[in-house]
């Protein structure tokens, strides 16, 4: 029996010890919001953050995390007002959105590690993540934008 | 202000989506589900056109449907709801739509609820979104629903007070009679306005432009922008049902090509794995039906994903099993060199070639481009008995109900599409493919199911952007002038997927860049030489565009240098003097499904973006050294763009793009916010294509499988910054597309930044290592 906090809450698995997390969070435990696009670590859609750090969760199985804390967009702010969710609705970052799950908790994961980044800091750090739409310039103003306060 | 849902159960999507079982409490709404009272009731359902101008909207599919009794309902409480009949795909239009109908009825946004049409192109009019239509099609309809039910909220009040109808006005969700000060909100009047016929659609008076407090003003953010940036948002892949299984599907890996024989066993091994069955495939060519193979069925994804891994196929390769993308290309180059069947000839610009002082000639490549929309494929279909209800991400809710019932051998009232949120389309998900195997697997294993595309299978079995080679001469005479032009393009068809024996491009394709060029040159034909497909071709957002410009701008940075002109100076040359450009030689001069009179090639219009554009981006400014300044312009869904590039490449061949400045003359707009969002991205877009996109095939196989073997544009290399400029309409201008026509000219004016940076003329795309020599 795997045991994971989610959102703080306590999770448990007793299924395949390598189903990617992504797949245990979406499809097992309901919370849709973090994303598939890739399966192998190359586009960030489904990024969460594991004891702060910004973790891919299709190349992560469900036993790597097992007593370690997991937040997902779900779990970032309880009335979704966490500041870089702001700073994306102040910019009207999204077209489709599929993305910004991912690309929002990797800002997390930066500011976290990074409080005040560089133009070239974001641009790095939010190279993982793929739009699709192309919103990049947008991420790229609200990732400033969280870091010098809504 | 959403019908996104929490994704965690059923119940909460049920409550708030539109199922056509339900009626109101009136009997009146059917299709809406609005708790409430509702208004605006009326014997008569309107088909119009409009009498300003004229679109091709009532000629597509099922026509327009102008009835505030169906896109509108009004609640006792005031809160107005607003249907959204067209798919959110990124461009906005779930809630442009709305603000449409929302500013002519005076109803205040903030009391606006959106809710998602399901597919019912009978009740909703068409709903394909696809070709940069609906704002273009449907700005005025939707006035029109907004204004009819205005009168009927003001004729209640007025009959309420006893005063002339002329006496009151809506105005912010209530409806005023100024002399005696007495106000009414929409919520009280709602019943008895229900009880009024709705006016006549033509007799309408619509609201000046000048009282306008929404439209063209780019200040309501996306009615979903909360939903997204918590996770809420409910996209294609978010549906669950109780019961539900989870399927992927091994598919023939070379289009045509057949399941042979399978082995389950180390399929069935695997944990939360529970079914490995069969499903059906058409012979290609079959439109957008399932190509077949075998599916595992799991408790979740993961499991299904891996249980694939171990399954044990044997395939009919087919007849395409020997396509192999580097003879084809050498195919497609013969073929453009010798002459093709001609599709428009002005003058004998045979002859011109031949007695022009100089010939310049330039042959392009653009190869296989794959959608890759975030989203890959997906569709939860639940199937009981004679009936299916699916949850999927598609761009036709109207052609997926369609195609649901003729595979399924079922009445379409039987078929319910409810449509979600898309993670992207790109034109792939105007292919339904994908929604019909989650029916067929539904109905075979008694369950509800979701088919799920991982990536892999995305760029396997993609509909792909054509392939083509354009070959295009020009003749100048001795003093630089181009006298003859003669393009060549030969490119397999979108339509081989619909039928056999395809050779030619068809009109919709041949519109896009060839025929419709609007260069004022004497001596013109433009040729198409035959070329077979062999796998799946498909719309891919701007289409033939993406080819037709990169080859013609490319030939005017081409002509430039030849004749050490200006680009620009050249390229508003070629585009001649003002005027409307005559198509008298073309057999089918298709133009968008729009009729030429209000949507024709007016050159005044293209060179105002490139004038526009040379202004505001300041062309000519000095850069620094090592960097270059490229400029395109084209004309696209009826719309009019020009951009221009700075970039530099370093001594390693690294390719950066300072600057990108696009303008775009898409007539009367809605929101001009998302008009900047879809250019910001459709530089993105091109600037991907240019560099990166290539989808190959060897023996009859799709040779890139992910992100690492096909490449997308990341923020690290993405434009240091796009700068958009809307060229403000002039007085009713039609409104023409936004979604597609910003990425035509990118990919020729980067290209032609490169050339001015570095002397290096890139005809083949993508860019990949050609810079790095």
């Amino acid at each position: 029996m795997i045991k994971v906090k989610i959102n703080g809450q306590e999770q448990s698995w007793d299924g395949d010890p390598d189903l990617p997390l992504l797949w245990f969070l979406r499809d097992e435990a309901g919370l849709t919001g973090t994303k598939f696009g890739c399966g192998e670590a190359l586009c960030g859609a489904c990024t969460v953050i594991v004891d702060k750090q910004a973790v891919r969760a299709c190349i992560t199985s469900i036993s790597d995390v097992a007593g370690r804390d997991v937040t997902t967009i779900e779990g970032l702010h309880p009335t979704g007002d966490h500041p870089v969710q702001k700073a994306w609705r102040q910019v009207n970052v999204p077209q489709c959105g599929y993305c910004q799950a991912g690309q929002i908790m990797q800002a997390v994961a930066l500011l976290t590690d990074n409080p005040k980044p560089t133009h070239d800091q974001i641009r790095e750090a939010m190279a993982g993540n793929i739009c699709r739409c192309g919103c990049y310039q947008r991420i790229e103003t609200a990732v400033h934008l969280a870091s010098t306060g809504v | 202000m959403n019908i996104v849902t929490d994704p965690k159960t059923l119940h909460e999507f049920e409550k708030h989506s539109i199922k056509v079982e339900k009626i109101s409490r009136r009997g009146i709404l059917k299709g809406l589900g609005v708790a409430g009272g509702l208004v605006l009731a009326a014997p008569l359902m309107s088909r119009q056109a409009f009498a300003a101008y004229q679109t091709g909207a009532s000629k597509m599919p099922h026509g327009v449907v102008v009835d505030p009794r169906v896109f509108v309902a009004i609640a006792p409480d005031g809160v107005v709801t607003i249907i959204a009949h067209r798919a959110e795909m990124g461009t906005g239009v779930r809630t442009s739509l709305p603000l449409i109908v929302a500013e002519e009825m005076e109803a205040d946004w903030s009391r606006v609820k959106v809710k998602q049409a399901h597919g019912d192109e009978k009740t909703f009019g068409n709903q394909d979104t696809d070709g940069s239509r609906s704002t273009r099609h449907y700005l005025i309809p939707m006035r029109q629903i907004g204004a009819a039910a205005r009168t009927m909220l003001e004729e209640t009040a007025a009959k309420r007070w006893s005063v002339p109808a002329s006496e009151v006005k809506a105005q912010n969700h209530e409806v005023v009679h100024a002399a005696s000060g007495r106000r009414v909100g929409f919520g009280e009047l709602a019943d008895d306005a229900a009880k009024l016929p709705v006016p006549d659609i033509n007799g309408l008076k619509l609201k000046d432009p000048k009282d306008f407090r929404y439209l063209g003003k780019g200040q309501v953010s996306i009615v979903d922008l909360h939903d997204i940036t918590t996770g809420k948002a409910h996209y294609g892949i978010d549906t669950r049902l109780p019961g539900m299984k989870y399927a992927v599907i091994a598919r023939p890996p070379v289009t045509g090509g057949k399941l042979k024989s399978f082995d389950p066993a180390d399929a069935m091994k695997v944990a939360g794995v529970e079914k490995v069955i069969e499903v059906k495939g058409w012979p290609w060519p079959s439109k957008f039906q399932p190509l077949g193979g075998v599916a595992v069925i799991a408790r979740n994804t993961g499991a299904a994903i891996k249980g694939r891994a171990a399954l044990k196929v044997v395939w009919d390769d087919g007849a395409n099993a020997s396509y192999d993308s580097v003879a084809y290309r050498k195919q497609l180059e013969e073929a453009a060199r010798k002459p093709g069947l001609v599709v428009r000839k002005e003058g004998d610009a045979e002859a011109a070639l031949k007695s022009a002082d100089k010939v310049v000639t330039g042959e392009y490549y653009i190869p296989h481009l794959a959608h890759v929309s975030m989203e890959p494929p997906v569709a939860v279909a639940n199937v009981t008995g004679d009936k299916v209800e699916v949850w999927a991400p598609v761009q036709s809710p109207g052609g997926t109900r369609e195609d649901l019932a003729k595979t399924l051998g079922i009445p379409e009232d039987n078929v319910t599409v409810n449509v979600t949120l898309l993670g992207g389309g790109f034109g792939r998900k105007s292919k339904c493919d994908f929604v019909l195997e989650a029916a067929l697997l539904s109905k075979a294993i008694g369950a509800p199911v979701k088919v799920q595309w991982t990536r892999e299978d995305d760029l396997h079995h993609d509909f792909l952007h054509t392939v083509s080679v354009e070959h295009i001469e020009a003749g100048l005479d001795k003093s630089g002038k181009v006298v003859a032009w003669r393009h060549r393009s030969a490119a397999p068809s979108i339509a081989s997927t619909f039928a056999p024996n395809v050779k030619h491009q068809a009109p919709f394709e041949l519109g896009m860049g060839l025929i419709d060029m609007p260069f004022e040159i004497a001596n013109l034909q433009c040729e198409n030489p035959e070329a077979e497909a062999h796998t799946r071709i498909g719309w891919f957002r701007s289409v033939s565009n993406i080819p037709k410009a990169f080859a013609v701008q490319s030939m005017v940075g081409e002509l430039a240098a030849a004749t050490k002109r200006d680009q620009k100076e050249m390229l508003l040359e070629l585009i001649g003097s003002p005027r409307i450009v005559k198509l008298d030689s073309v057999k089918d001069p298709w133009n968008y499904g729009e009729p030429y009179d209000s949507y024709p090639i007016d050159t005044a219009r293209l060179r105002r973006v490139v004038e526009v554009v040379a202004d505001q981006g300041k062309w000519g400014r000095s850069v620094p050294k090592g960097h270059g300044l490229g400029i395109a312009a084209h004309r696209s869904f009826v719309s009019y763009v020009a951009t221009i590039v700075e970039a530099s490449v370093d001594d390693m061949g690294k390719l950066t793009v300072h600057q990108v400045d696009t303008a775009i003359d898409c007539g009367t707009y809605v929101n001009p916010e998302r008009i900047q969002s879809q250019i910001e991205g459709a530089a993105i877009m091109g600037l991907s294509l240019a560099k990166y996109g290539e989808v190959t095939f060897k023996n009859g196989k799709v040779e890139q499988n992910n992100f690492d073997t096909f490449p997308v544009i990341r923020m690290d290399e993405s434009p240091l910054v796009t700068h958009v400029h809307i060229v403000p309409p002039g007085p009713d201008t039609p409104p023409s597309g936004v979604g597609e026509p910003g990425v035509p000219p990118f990919a020729p004016a980067l290209i032609n930044a490169i050339f001015a940076a570095t002397g290096k003329r890139i005809r083949s795309l993508p860019i990949g290592k050609q810079l790095e020599t």
